[in-house]
């Protein structure tokens, strides 16, 4: 190669440097961190960030996925270390930390800035008065019932009652056939069980555990849970291997037609149709206290989005959540997800295309979304904590009256 | 030597140069910065992160409050106050040394079937892949492969109802009398390849002729095991029994996958202790102050290691 023929091209290579560097430079890259992506169909979250970015050119999208656990240590070390992504992806549980650390931006500057209509969210999680998530999209748990077991059993309608749940669940047993009327997991390493198995049952029956912002565990309808549950179990109708059972323990034990009924996310409907296309199941709301008629709070977990206070790109990460929150975004997020939505004007397709969403989305109108962990500071150790003294109570170490003292002890250590 | 010294530093500075450092000098330093690249890796990947975690053990709400202050000794002092630490420490050296004790019994035992000429050649090498096996398991795969056989309803139960040694299902893992045990044989069937490949190395290196001349001298093999084989794997035994009682007392993955440190605090280790502090609590002073334990405890096991070494 002569001396003319390399200089040019080393003229074109810097040109096309020079090129690529000015438009890199001109787009502004905004990073996306959140657990979501695995959990939706291949290719889905970047299907919808292109199209974001085709309507604001300018900003590129970069999505940080990850599964749920490690998504939240990887958020806690960026909080701590202030290098946490510009826009977040969220639990209620983790809010109320990151918030007090100084990690997640308050929203209010940014949505009265662009004239944003609270009006169409769903629900706004607050901490300290500060707008700092929106629930993009609700997961709500109901009961899940094998109905050919419970045909079996002779359990003809759908448990609405504890004494009907009870009933159902001591005729679904049969332990000589490995089957079980009811799953409870309560691992210490993932203790939501608490939150989703456990309380879902006080809120169900429209109380509380809470009172003036402080816990409230002593309260006759929490104490009557934990006694109802330790009932549930004395009586033999819980599958066994309580205290090393996961979520995913849960759903399997479910799918292959060992247990006759599970408080579940409807997240899992589809997961629980590849794993057993057989299985026949339906739904129903969580069963309520005896003589309770008044509406039914339905347990939910959310996939939150809130935007990072370290974050250089405020108002570019404020657009990304502005376009997913939107109705028509948000309506297709949540069909993909089946999950329910955080805008109240998006209209996902599958609750009138599948019968047990349409069920599910008649449950979640009559009733309220429950949660009270969301927001509560180191909301996941506070279920860890009860954890540990509900594992004391079904070991025979304490009563339902000690365990709900020992556990608001514990919490109110925390407050 | 030397003349590869030589021939790598720079050639000798010429005469009359101000502030340019002298050929001897320079021909002093070449040994600093060949070992300059390993020095500046270990300060900044090991020294600066423990020196961090000291520090963080030394102030309050590091991490979490941006005008965390000093506050000397006391996170120690509350961890001491825990009970709950006091347990995780007890069980941490249970399941340690059961741990390195069944490590090295099975790994001997599996080391010397697969030296002995007595058994066939062709069974020996199934079994060497065999023996083998837990070790190439991550520990995800070994945390599943026991919460399933372990599970009320698994293998093991109902192969021990068949067998009527029990009679009723076995909560291996959800009882607080069972699981730390059931934890610690998990450990035992997934460590023992360690002790058992070092000490084939070591038994293949034996010379026979002491084997030889213990036979003629007219002793039996249990003496020629212990006072020949077993003094000659010593260096080994040790070596191997120091690093895996340090790896092993740091083991999380296993004990989080499988029992998450419950029921309970029945499982509960160190190493879960300190996780939790800092990811569930977010007190990661208390946590780094609990780190810094540990890591006393492996030091001072190190500490002999380093001894042994020496000696040898």
């Amino acid at each position: 190669m002569n001396f003319r023929k390399l200089s040019k091209t080393l003229k074109a290579a810097a040109a096309v440097w020079a090129l690529c560097a000015a438009s890199a430079f001109a787009d502004t890259t905004i990073e996306f961190i959140q657990w979501w992506e695995p959990e939706m169909p291949a290719g889905a979250l970047r299907g919808i960030m292109d199209d974001f970015e085709a309507k604001n050119p300018g900003i590129k999208v970069t999505l940080v996925s990850g599964p749920y656990a490690t998504t939240r240590d990887q958020i806690v070390v960026g909080a701590a270390s202030g290098t946490l992504s510009d826009v977040v992806g969220l639990d209620g549980a983790w809010v109320n930390g990151l918030s007090k650390q100084g990690a997640i931006a308050s929203m209010d500057e940014l949505m009265e800035k662009a004239n944003y209509d609270k009006s169409q969210i769903a629900d706004i999680v607050k901490v300290d008065g500060k707008s700092v998530m929106f629930p993009l999209a609700s997961f709500v748990y109901p009961v899940f019932v094998n109905m050919d077991i419970a045909a079996a059993a002779g359990v003809e309608t759908m448990p609405s009652t504890r004494s009907e749940f009870a009933e159902a669940a001591k005729k679904m047993t049969d332990a000589s056939k490995n089957q079980y009327g009811w799953v409870l997991p309560l691992s210490l390493q993932s203790p939501s069980g608490i939150q989703n198995d456990v309380m879902s049952w006080v809120w169900s029956s429209g109380a509380s555990m809470m009172k003036d912002g402080k816990p409230d565990l002593e309260n006759e309808a929490v104490v009557g849970t934990l006694e109802y549950i330790e009932k549930l179990n004395k009586d033999g109708v819980i599958s066994p291997g309580i205290f090393a059972k996961k979520e995913q323990d849960k759903v399997e034990e479910f799918v292959n037609g060992r247990v006759g009924m599970m408080v579940d996310t409807l997240a899992h409907v589809n997961l629980i149709r590849e794993r057993n296309p057989k299985l026949n199941f339906s739904i129903s709301a969580l069963p309520a206290a005896d003589g309770y008629t008044g509406k039914r709070g339905m347990p939910y977990a959310s996939w939150g989005i809130g935007i990072s206070e370290g974050s250089a790109h405020k108002e570019e990460a404020w657009k990304l959540v502005e376009f997913l929150m939107s109705p028509e975004v948000n309506g297709r997020l949540v069909s993909i997800a089946n999950a329910f939505p955080g805008n109240v004007h998006a209209k996902p397709d599958f609750v009138t295309s599948d019968p047990i969403f349409a069920e599910a989305f008649k449950i979640y109108q009559s009733g309220y979304p429950a949660n009270e962990f969301v927001g509560l500071p180191v909301a996941e150790e506070l279920m860890r904590n009860m954890n540990v003294e509900l594992q004391k109570m079904f070991d025979g170490g304490q009563s339902a009256k000690d365990a709900a003292a020992n556990t608001q002890k514990a919490w109110l250590a925390k407050f | 030597m030397n003349r590869s010294i030589t021939a790598l530093a720079p050639a000798p500075p010429k005469a009359g140069k101000k502030g340019r450092l002298s050929y001897k000098t320079l021909r002093k330093l070449v040994p600093y910065l060949y070992v300059t690249p390993a020095t500046l890796l270990l300060v900044l990947l090991m020294l600066f992160p423990m020196a961090m975690v000291l520090r963080y053990s030394l102030m309050d709400g590091a991490i979490m409050k941006r005008d965390a202050a000093f506050a000397g000794l006391q996170n120690y002092i509350t961890i001491f106050q825990n009970p709950v630490f006091w347990q995780s420490l007890y069980q941490t050296l249970y399941f340690t040394i059961m741990s390195v004790v069944f490590h090295f019994v099975l790994g001997l035992a599996f080391a010397l079937l697969l030296n002995t000429n007595r058994v066939n050649p062709t069974i020996r090498s199934i079994l060497r892949v065999l023996f083998i096996l837990p070790w190439l398991f991550t520990a995800v795969i070994i945390a599943i492969i026991w919460r399933l056989l372990l599970d009320p309803n698994g293998v093991v139960n109902s192969v021990l109802m068949t067998l009527h040694i029990i009679n009723f299902k076995v909560e291996w893992f959800s009882s607080t009398s069972t699981a730390i045990h059931a934890l610690t044989f998990a450990n035992i069937w997934a460590g023992y390849p360690l002790f058992m490949v070092s000490l084939l190395a070591g038994l293949q290196g034996i010379s026979k002729e002491l084997y030889e001349a213990a036979g003629i001298d007219g002793a039996n093999e249990l003496q020629k095991f212990w006072y020949i084989t077993i003094p000659q794997l010593m260096p080994i035994i040790i070596s191997i029994s120091l690093l895996d009682f340090i790896w092993t007392m740091q083991v999380f993955p296993l004990v989080w996958m499988t029992t998450g440190g419950g029921p309970i605090y029945a499982t509960e280790m160190l190493s879960t202790f300190t996780y939790k502090l800092a990811f569930a609590q977010y007190e990661f002073s208390l946590a780094s102050a609990s780190a810094i334990v540990i890591l006393i405890i492996s030091m001072s096991v190190t500490y002999f290691y380093i001894k042994h070494q020496q000696r040898r």
